[in-house]
């Protein structure tokens, strides 16, 4: 059988739950017997591969580079996993949102130069950071803040069985 | 006694019962949230929403639908955990609800009753509203983000405390719970103090001070705890 060719991805978020998906520890030798991952914040990929099997998206869509990239990766990818909860309900970067997005950036840069005010070397900050299904299609949704190591092995488990993750009771749940 | 049957389970009720208190007795789950024993029945959430065969499967909240002779009552039904989530979705899209540095991590019922239903995600777009937290209180706070309207405080104040402090205003998505006229709830002339509000709301919504994220554990059996210790007349 081929090894699956398995992605992750960072946006919007604190990287908890890659630091989780570390957390797999010993399961992470059984992982790359079975799976190559071609692109990763943790391995030295510059661009998004084509033909990703399943990719794992961490964070909310920020930015106007981070919803170029979802959708880049939207077209690159069969099964778009939302891995979190920023991923899946905007979390924490969308404590932001009943706020404006001048004032925001206003209250942390102060006067001057506002680096993500206007599209230049800092992406423009989005008025509202969003879960991903609001911007692209999500196959699956991974919830936790972070998931724990536990809950992604089952859901890994899952996907290298070749069936269709399933989580249910405690495994949902957000926070 | 009245008999009836829910979810084909034949029923046994006192004519005083409302489905969901025979559910209840006969160890059938419905979901609630706005639900509280001691506290008057008003069928705000839906969540408790159940089918009566009989009624060519009439939608009535179980928790303010008295028992009847004969009733056919579905409890559980894929129509039925379909409407609770999306229920449930519209109440997590209306505020925000953050759950992972909510002072009720871990002990809320609104984060219970989404992973009870499968809830893995909201279908519906947030609303994202713009909503001060008083925190005039000297004990307590009120965070209307984390609130679900439920008014399980409104009634534990006027029902079971008699102080009246707490009240719904404005319509619809933009009802909020205020104390008195409106005036910050440490400046109210009413309010006793008593936090009976706090131990009955299912959310963050209300809390105490001095409490961080995942560290507000409420106590809602309270309210039935206080009110059956009461002489009754």
């Amino acid at each position: 059988m081929p090894k699956i060719r398995l992605a992750s991805v960072w946006l919007s978020g604190c990287s908890g739950c890659h630091m989780s998906f570390l957390d797999l520890d010993e399961r992470l030798i059984e992982l790359a017997s079975k799976a190559d991952l071609v692109h990763s914040p943790i391995v030295d990929s510059k661009e998004y591969p084509e033909d990703v099997d399943v990719v794992l998206v961490e964070g909310a869509v920020g930015n106007t580079e981070q919803r170029h990239l979802l959708e880049e990766i939207r077209g690159k990818t069969k099964i778009l996993v939302a891995f979190g909860d920023c991923a899946v309900t905007g979390n924490v970067p969308s404590l932001r949102n009943p706020l404006l997005r001048e004032e925001v950036l206003r209250a942390v840069y102060g006067e001057g130069d506002i680096p993500g005010l206007e599209e230049g070397d800092v992406p423009a900050l989005l008025p509202q950071a969003l879960p991903l299904h609001s911007v692209v299609r999500v196959d699956r949704f991974l919830p936790g803040c972070p998931p724990s190591a536990d809950r992604i092995w089952r859901f890994i488990e899952a996907l290298l069985a070749g069936k269709r993750p399933e989580l249910t009771g405690a495994d949902l749940r957000f926070g | 006694m009245i008999s009836l049957r829910i979810d084909d389970t034949p029923v046994q009720a006192k004519p005083n019962w409302t489905i969901l208190t025979a559910a209840r007795a006969a160890g059938i789950r419905i979901p609630t949230l706005c639900h509280l024993d001691a506290l008057r029945p008003v069928g705000a959430c839906r969540l408790c929403l159940v089918e009566i065969r009989n009624w060519n499967g009439r939608l009535v909240p179980a928790c303010a639908t008295p028992v009847q002779e004969g009733l056919d009552v579905v409890a559980d039904s894929d129509r039925l955990a379909s409407l609770r989530r999306t229920i449930l979705e519209l109440l997590f899209a209306e505020r925000n609800h953050i759950c992972a540095f909510c002072v009720s991590n871990g002990h809320c019922e609104l984060q219970d009753l989404a992973t009870e239903l499968g809830m893995d995600h909201v279908t519906f777009p947030y609303r994202f509203p713009a909503l001060a937290v008083d925190a005039s209180h000297a004990k307590f706070g009120i965070d209307p983000n984390r609130c679900v309207l439920c008014g399980r405080c409104v009634r534990a104040c006027s029902e079971v405390e008699g102080a009246f402090t707490w009240g719904f205003a404005g319509r619809g998505v933009h009802t909020l719970i205020e104390a008195d006229l409106g005036e910050p709830w440490g400046q109210s002339t009413t309010c006793t103090g008593c936090g009976k509000c706090v131990q009955a709301c299912p959310t963050g919504a209300l809390f105490e001070k001095g409490k961080a994220t995942a560290e507000q554990v409420k106590r809602p059996a309270l309210l039935a705890e206080v009110t059956e210790r009461r002489p009754r007349a």
